[in-house]
């Protein structure tokens, strides 16, 4: 098998899925699920789940989550009678699939040179390189926000499906929220592909390549410093998408439960592990746009390349990357534990009257700032 | 009627309006716990941490010193129980939990005891009621325990024997000793209560006495058990 043939992309398409979904994906949520539940614990003074050992293997309470899977699929799958059934089957896969599909666009670690696994290869000198990101699309970021919305179907057909008052409310919510902020959300990246050039993620991540550059207009730093305002619009617009504390509006525990009130069992588990799969994808998705994808400062990068062989060289990089796609789940879930959560109509005051503007000013000055830097 | 609005400003700086600083603030706050019990737990320093969780199997808190609980019934000097079967306690039981069938005692200077004596712990209702009514302080709830979950409801009715091994002598005089029992136990002062509490110990006796000293299976203290 060949480099380049078409075998060869396959297979390497295939192990790429395989690696995204298995040694990332699922495992990141299935974790967050559970730390979830210990990180609040041990922010308001308690200890939280730390006792499902298999034998004498407690890791912390980690296998918690394979007792809350056990669980679901051992409890009834209840359908209400006057549900639409076809619809209230098919919602749960809606609301979890778009967050596997836009996981194909994200880059995540330093290109494999096929034929020189094993050799130091120093940056630019590689050969066969297979990139590290499942579907290299230059509408990259597009096909983020094209997908990513399809979600909302599967939180309002949830709500409609039910035949239940409070579903349908929870529906019509996750709806108008969703819309309200995915226009937000697009405004803050407007300003990452002005001052990156491009919507393709690996190419914006591959920018990035110092923390901090004066040179080049700034263009190589972190994005971060060249969108800041963008990264906090990103990221408010990115939990309210993810319908969790503070714009849990749609769930509303304490008023109306959701859109799933009436689901239990595994299809309440894949809306529960879809939450956390949307929370890890667009943990990356941020590390991506704003905090140079895998890259760590031409310093270390170029250290560690001409120092490694390439397998490990990708291997740590790639390490590094899930490190930091980690931090930003775990901060996700700090921010989910400790502010109030909005009213609805405050709610879609923030997202049109506040954030909107800010957005677009954010859009205007970046491409003023970029105008003047190329004059 | 029209309706009277009152339109009230929202008071705040423009920093408050935008929520940031707020919103650092508050996670900082949080975070700063999380820290400090995350690495507190994981270098199993739990005391240096706020946590307030206690592992209930593996730690227990003490209950309060007046805490009404599990029954027991006290012991004579001589190992005998100090119920004489007057039926005070059944009586005054509104969950009728308590059964004694009296009987004659061969003890001469008592009269009756208890051939059966048994406590339904799940009817129980903890009134408290039973040891107030005691004359002979005989049955208590200061075990400081509370009645054990058990699989079948038979187990947890307690019979006299299981009611006695938590027993000890009570400092209080026994009564039904007959008439002139003051001057009896003024001409042996080995028995009388203030004997026992002397600091060299109670006189060498078959039963332990009373004491206030915690109970043996009290709690661990936090932090020993295994995270």
């Amino acid at each position: 098998m060949s480099y380049g043939t078409l075998a060869f992309q396959i297979v390497a398409a295939v192990a790429k899925i395989a690696f995204m979904i298995f040694a990332f994906l699922m495992p990141i949520a299935s974790i967050l699920t559970w730390l979830e539940r210990r990180q609040s614990a041990m922010m308001q003074d308690r200890l939280g789940p730390n006792r499902a050992n298999i034998g004498p293997f407690r890791a912390w309470g980690i296998t918690h989550f394979l007792a809350d899977a056990l669980k679901f699929m051992f409890k009834e799958d209840f359908v209400p009678p006057q549900a639409h059934k076809f619809l209230f089957m098919w919602a749960p896969i809606m609301a979890m699939a778009p967050a596997l599909i836009v996981a194909a666009i994200i880059p995540f670690g330093p290109p494999l040179c096929w034929g020189q696994l094993f050799e130091v290869v120093p940056g630019g000198a590689c050969q066969q390189p297979v990139a590290l990101q499942i579907a290299h699309l230059d509408i990259g970021l597009l096909f983020y926000f094209a997908i990513s919305s399809l979600a909302v179907y599967g939180a309002t057909l949830a709500g409609w499906a039910s035949h239940n008052k409070w579903a349908m409310m929870g529906g019509l919510r996750a709806s108008s929220q969703m819309m309200s902020y995915e226009v937000t959300m697009g405004m803050a990246v407007l300003g990452s592909f002005l001052v990156y050039g491009t919507l393709e993620p690996s190419a914006i991540a591959n920018q990035q390549t110092h923390i901090l550059s004066f040179n080049d207009s700034f263009q190589k730093s972190w994005g971060i410093f060249t969108q800041p305002a963008g990264f906090l619009l990103f990221l408010t617009a990115a939990i309210a998408e993810t319908k969790r504390t503070p714009f849990d509006i749609p769930e509303g525990e304490p008023e109306i439960i959701g859109y799933f009130v009436e689901y239990s069992g595994l299809r309440f588990g894949m809306f529960f592990l879809g939450e956390f799969l949307e929370i890890v994808v667009s943990s990356s998705i941020m590390v991506t746009l704003f905090f140079g994808g895998w890259h760590w400062g031409a310093f270390i990068d170029d250290f560690l390349a001409s120092h490694l062989p390439n397998v490990a060289f990708v291997a740590v990089m790639a390490t590094a990357w899930l490190i930091k796609v980690f931090v930003f789940c775990g901060f996700q879930l700090l921010i989910r534990w400790s502010l109030p959560r909005f009213r609805s109509d405050q709610l879609m005051q923030l997202g049109w009257q506040r954030l909107l503007p800010v957005s677009i000013v954010n859009v205007v000055v970046t491409a003023a700032i970029i105008l003047w830097a190329r004059m | 009627m029209a309706v009277g609005v009152k339109v009230v400003t929202r008071p705040g700086s423009f920093s408050q309006q935008i929520y940031l600083p707020a919103i650092a603030e508050g996670l900082g706050i949080t975070f700063r716990h999380f820290v400090k019990n995350f690495f507190g737990n994981l270098t199993g320093q739990r005391k240096r941490t706020d946590i307030q969780t206690i592992q209930y199997p593996e730690e227990k808190k003490a209950y309060p010193a007046r805490h009404r609980g599990l029954h027991r019934l006290m012991v004579r000097d001589d190992g005998q129980t100090r119920c004489v079967a007057c039926m005070m306690c059944p009586t005054v039981c509104p969950a009728h939990c308590i059964t004694i069938v009296p009987e004659e005692s061969p003890d001469g200077k008592i009269e009756k005891r208890p051939k059966i004596f048994e406590i339904d712990e799940l009817r129980c209702v903890v009134c408290g009621l039973c040891a107030e009514a005691c004359p002979c302080d005989a049955i208590r709830m200061d075990t400081l325990d509370h009645a054990k979950p058990v699989y079948k409801r038979g187990e947890a009715i307690l019979d006299r024997e299981e009611l006695l091994e938590r027993g000890v002598r009570s400092v209080a005089v026994q009564g039904g000793a007959g008439a002139f029992w003051r001057e009896r136990v003024a001409g042996t002062p080995q028995t009388l209560p203030e004997a026992a509490l002397l600091p060299g110990g109670p006189p060498a006796g078959p039963t332990p006495v009373e004491t206030f000293a915690p109970r043996a299976n009290a709690s661990k203290p936090p932090g020993t058990a295994k995270e």
